[in-house]
This record gives structure tokens, sequence and C-alpha cells, in this order.
């Protein structure tokens, strides 16, 4: 039983450290699906942490700090735009600069408005997304078997991670089932088709930038708000960069994204749960091969050892209309 | 945009319009200094204060900017071969490996002068190591290198927390770092060089590696301008169908345009173990392949233009520093939003005053002399 209980921790764990991952790997995912490479998720979850936590520090409010968030994450989703796709500028380039931005801003204006180092006051349990009970767990709870599962694994998590695990059906209706996902899916593999078609590509690839921000600033809004208390500098450490691998190794579909968030989660709970342990047979397992084991995946993935990660075909490239 | 355009003058081309995207980048980093309450300009003048004014101050500059000639090199290289190199970062750390064992292992017993050259060959193959797999990957499977690079990075750090701490720390030091390299391990300082110029370094570390990377710089001029490995990467930048019709391997420009990268990248580690703290600490690159890709855009990747941006950001790293006492709300972390906006600015960016300027030059030839020719068609 007690083994069971553990085992329950470490998916409930996994669950609340691949959903900041799967709110990025979504968001990386229409932007990329459109034809814009997006290095800068982790810059725009990053600004979208800060802003979270500023927000909810001065006004007392989680949702208001969710909002900051959203907005100053497609602020700067915007400015990605504004260089890739009105101004043709190479999208990588572009990508990395909004990280250094967002990475250097979040730090100086944190210091200048809080004086804690970088980082915003602790927030009380009123400013954050708390944790839900759904109904019944607590009455469920001494049933054996489905009743931990419901209580420890289902029930007690924040909103932002149901919705991020609600969005990964949604995302695939938006994709498959509507014309927005038609389009969007057309302007990133050929978008010459969708202009011959009187569709505007800049606009449509304006809208795939802004769907990234506000699913980057929710993702942002959680790190600070919800999973954490406050703001920390350089809190996201390479979780952006993490659904971008995710985001390969899903080879660009959404529910394929959510598996692969929640292996790396996994990855990353196994990781906390292993530090200073000895396995019997193994020995030691080093944390550092924990935290590097998602990105090893990702590039055993790209070497062609699991299947071949085609990118979608326009990816990358500005589209220049003909004259 | 179907007007004609004037093609513009080299000049404008490599000085003025980066110029230009550097103000506008030093402008709204100067917003930023704004918004945090402080002046600007006062900010600026501490800033070059900082870096020039005493003897230690230039020293520290240019012993970062040493860091900085070798990442932008390193971004440069493979920039010309139409490559994105973000992996610097994690080529300098591996290249620190290298550095750490031929000083750990010979520095005891060899004079600076014999491992010296060793572990720069040794700093620049395992760079140009830890660059092969992803040129591999980029070559063969056409994996993106800038996506596989990051990777390699984040691994490197991994490995290097790994080796450092579990291998190479000895029992008795707590921080994660080797012991201190023997005195064969050490680089002599360039305090000498400053004192023909009349400045007194003091304790600023500037070392012998800083003239090693000015050395790298122009046998990369040569490389990419006067060899025929030169000529083929730049082919292969500017137009891979052109250069595979012509008959040059993609795989083996690729591989060895990486490698050389990734070697330069490695060659930096030089300079903050040998040269300065003697010993491999955890953290020794600290940013600095990130800097470097600010550094080549800048630089335009010429080497010329390289070591004065690579000196630019040098100043910003240590008059960042000395800001900081004077002004508590601006830290080293403002360096970090002037990298990303001249990233921004002069990279992403790059081609949003272009036409204004092709415009204001096509005005004005058109003025001095009707005759001039004109490149039809406009844009890029």
């Amino acid at each position: 039983m007690d083994s069971f209980i553990t085992i329950l921790q470490l998916f409930d764990s996994t669950i609340r450290l691949s959903a900041p991952l799967l709110l990025a790997c979504l968001a990386g995912l229409y932007s990329e699906r459109a034809g814009i490479f997006d290095i800068g998720l982790e810059g725009k979850m990053l600004a979208g942490a800060f802003a979270a936590g500023a927000v909810a520090t001065w006004y007392g409010s989680a949702g208001l700090g969710l909002l900051a968030a959203i907005a100053v994450s497609v602020a700067f989703g915007l400015v990605h735009g504004f260089a890739s796709i009105t101004h043709r500028g190479n999208q990588i380039v572009s990508g990395v600069a909004i990280n250094f931005i967002a990475a250097g801003t979040t730090v100086i204006l944190g210091q200048a408005w809080f004086h804690q180092g970088g980082r915003t006051p602790s927030l009380p349990n009123t400013a954050r997304f708390n944790a839900i009970n759904l109904p019944g767990a607590e009455a469920l709870r001494d049933v054996p078997i489905i009743g931990p599962i419901y209580f420890e694994l289902i029930s007690g998590h924040s909103i932002l991670v149901y919705l991020a695990f609600l969005l990964v059906p949604f995302t695939w209706w938006v994709l498959y089932r509507t014309r927005f996902g038609l389009r969007l899916r057309a302007v990133g593999e050929n978008p010459a088709a969708v202009d011959t078609a009187g569709i505007s590509v800049p606009w449509l690839r304006y809208r795939a930038v802004i769907c990234c921000g506000i699913l980057c600033g929710v993702a942002g809004a959680y790190l600070a708000t919800a999973q954490g208390a406050g703001f920390v500098k350089d809190m996201t450490a390479g979780k952006g960069y993490i659904a971008l691998a995710a985001l390969i190794f899903a080879k660009w579909r959404p529910v394929q994204a959510m598996y692969a968030c929640l292996l790396f989660g996994f990855l990353d709970a196994l990781g906390i749960r292993l530090q200073g342990q000895t396995l019997p047979l193994i020995g030691e397992v080093p944390v550092q091969l924990m935290q590097a084991l998602p990105y090893i995946l990702t590039i055993v993935l790209l070497a062609g050892f699991i299947g071949k990660a085609i990118p979608p075909k326009a990816g990358g490239v500005a589209y220049v209309k003909e004259r | 945009m179907s007007q004609p355009f004037a093609k513009l003058p080299a000049w404008a081309d490599y000085g003025l319009l980066p110029l230009i995207n550097l103000i506008v980048a030093f402008f709204v980093a100067g917003l930023v200094v704004l918004l945090v309450g402080e002046s600007p300009i006062e900010a600026a003048v501490l800033m070059v204060k900082g870096a020039f004014g005493t003897g230690d101050g230039v020293g520290y500059t240019l012993y970062y900017a040493t860091n900085f000639i070798f990442t932008g090199l390193c971004v440069a290289v493979a920039f010309h071969c139409g490559l994105f190199n973000i992996g610097g970062e994690g080529q300098a750390y591996i290249g620190g490996l290298g550095v750490a064992f031929v000083g750990l292992g010979l520095g005891d017993t060899l004079p600076w002068w014999i491992v010296f050259p060793l572990a720069i060959v040794a700093s620049g193959i395992a760079g140009a190591l830890w660059a092969l797999i992803p040129a591999w990957l980029q070559a063969r499977r056409g994996s993106h290198v800038v996506i596989t690079t990051i990777m390699f990075n984040f691994i490197a750090a991994s490995i290097m927390v790994y080796i450092v701490v579990q291998i190479l720390k000895p029992m008795n030091i707590q921080s994660p770092e080797t012991r201190v390299f023997g005195a064969g391990g050490q680089l002599p300082s360039l305090g000498w060089l400053l004192n023909a110029v009349g400045l007194n370094m003091r304790s600023a570390p500037l070392n012998l590696s800083f003239l090693i990377a000015l050395v790298a710089a122009f046998l990369v001029w040569v490389l990419i301008w006067r060899t025929k490995l030169g000529y083929e990467i730049r082919t292969m930048g500017f137009s891979p169908k052109a250069a595979r019709y012509a008959g040059i391997s993609e795989l083996r420009i690729i591989i060895i345009t990486m490698m050389i990268s990734g070697a330069l990248a490695g060659m930096m580690a030089l300079n903050p173990i040998m040269g300065a703290q003697h010993r491999l600490q955890l953290d020794f690159v600290a940013g600095a392949g990130f800097v470097g890709i600010a550094v080549a855009l800048m630089g335009r990747s010429h080497p010329v233009g390289i070591v004065l941006a690579a000196i630019l950001f040098g100043m910003l790293y240590q008059g960042g520093a000395e800001i900081a006492f004077d002004m508590p709300n601006i830290s080293r972390d403002m360096i970090v939003i002037i990298q990303g906006l001249v990233i921004l600015f002069a990279g992403a960016l790059e081609h949003m005053f272009r036409p204004t300027l092709q415009r204001i030059f096509h005005g004005l030839s058109l003025k001095k002399d009707q005759t001039v020719p004109v490149i039809a068609g406009g844009g890029q």
C-alpha cells in the first residue's frame, strides 16, 4: 500500500510539473504550425511569470495576475511577429533576443520595484491559484484503489492544471476541425497556397503568434502564482526549451505533445524523487543525468532512432508576396 | 516596395546601418533605465568611466572582450555557412574540460609556454567534438542545428556539473571547482602591455589569451576570405543549391565549419581558466557564448567588426559592474537586456531601416547624377 501511495505521489507531481511544459508546448505548436519558429517560449513564459507575480502582489488577485501575464507575453509575441512577419527577420534571432530581453528586464524591474534581489514578494494563498478539491474527493478517499487515485492524482490541482490538460482536446479540435485550424496548418506548409486563396498570410500568422503568447502567459502565471508563490529570478530554468523539445518529440501534434510533456514531467519528478537515493543494481543515479534526459531523448529522436521529426515545411521562412 | 532602390554604398551598409541599429538598441535600453528611476545619461557616463577611466577598468574590459572575441568568431564562422550555432555556451563549457585536463595534468611539471599550446589544442578539440554531433545531425538528418545546439548546451551543463562535482573537485573544497593549477597552468599577465601606455592594471586578469584571440580573429579572416575552404563555406551559406551544383560536399562543409566554430568557442575557456582563475570553476562561461551571438551580429560577422563589438560588450560588462555601486537598481542584468536589444535590432530587425536608408541614398544619387546605375526590384 505504501509503495502504491508513493507511486501515486510520483504521478501527482508529474502532472504538476508537466502542466507548464504542456502550456508552453501547445503555445509553440500554434506558432510553429503557422510557420513561425519560436525559440522565445522561454522568455515569454518568464516575462509572464514576472507580470503575474508583480500584479498579484500589488492587487492581491491571482486572476489579475493571469491577465497581466497574458498581456505581457502577447506583447513579446507581437515583437516577435513584428520582426519575423512584418520585417521578415530571422525568426531564430528574434526569439533569442526575446529570451535575453525577458531574462534581463524581469530581474532589473523586479529589483527596482521590490528590492528583493529580483524576486517578487511571497504571495499569500489568497493571491494564488489554489488547489481545487473535486467533489467527492474526501468521501471517496477511503475506497481502495480508486479512492486514492481520485484523491491524490485527479483531485487537488490548481485550475490552471485542469486548463492545461483541457487545452489538449481543444487544440486538437481547433487544429483539425475548424477553418482557422486548417488555414493555420496550411500557412505553415504552403503559404503561397493560402495567399492564392485570398487569405492574408501575415494576419493569419499574427493570430498564431498571439495564441502562442496567450498560452505562454498562462504557463508563466502558473509558475509564479500556482506552483510557486511569487516570481523568482530565472524561474523558468529552461522549461521553454524542454517544451520546445517536447514539441519536436510530439512531431508538432497536440495529443502527442501531452504525452511528451508528461514523459518529460515524469523524468523531472523522478529526478527529484531519486535525488540522493541508491537503487538496487544501478546504484545512485546522478541527478544531472535525469535533468539532461529530455534533451538526450530529443537528440536521439532527431538522430532518427525513434521515427523521424519533420517540421512544418514553411517553418522559419518569411513569406514574400509575389510582385 | 516596387520602387527601385539604389544599392547602399559599402560604408553605409557596414557602418551607418549597424550604427543606427545600435543607437536604437541603446535608446530602448535607456528607456528601461528611465523606468527604474535612474538617468540614462548618467548611467552611460558612469559606464564609460568604469570601463576606461582606470587601468584596472581597461584590464577588465579587455579581459571580458577576450571571451567575446572567441565566442563572436564562433558564431560568425557558422553564420558564413548559413548555420546558426547557439551552442557556443556548451562548446566553451566542454572546451574548459580540455583546458582543465591539460592544466591539471601538466601544469605542475612543465613550463607555461609548453602547456599553453597544448591547452589551446585540447580546448579546441574538446569544443570541436561537442559541435560534431549537431553538425552531423544537420548535415545528414536535416535536424535544425539551432535546436540541437540548444539541447547540447543543457547536456553540456549537466555533464560539467557531474564531472566537476563528482570527479574533479578535491575533498577539502566546498565550492564546485578543481584545485588550483600548478605554475605551468597559469598564463602570464599582460600588465606590461598596459604599462607601456601608462596604465596600471593592478589585479585585473587581462592575460596572454587576449593576444591569442586577436590572432584567432586574423586567422578567421584569412580562412573565410583568403582560402578555398572559406570560399566553399561562403558559397554554402550564400546558396546551398549553387554549392551543391558546384560539387561542394554539403556534409563535409557543414561538419568542418561547425567544428571550427566549436573549436573557437572551446578556446574561449583558456581566458577565464588558465588566464584568470587558474582552476576550472563551474559557470566560468557565464553567458559569454550567448554574448557571442550579439557580438557576431553587431560585427556583421567580420573579424574586425567582431573585435570592436567584443570590446564594446567588454566595456558593458565591466562598466555595468561599476554602475551597480552607484545605482543599486542597475545590476549586470542590464547587460542582458542590452544584449537582447542588440540582437533584436542588429539581427532580427536589421532590415527595418534599410528601405528608408535606401530611399534616402537613392534620392541623393538622383540629385547628384542622373545616370547612376540603379538596381531595380528593391527590397531583399
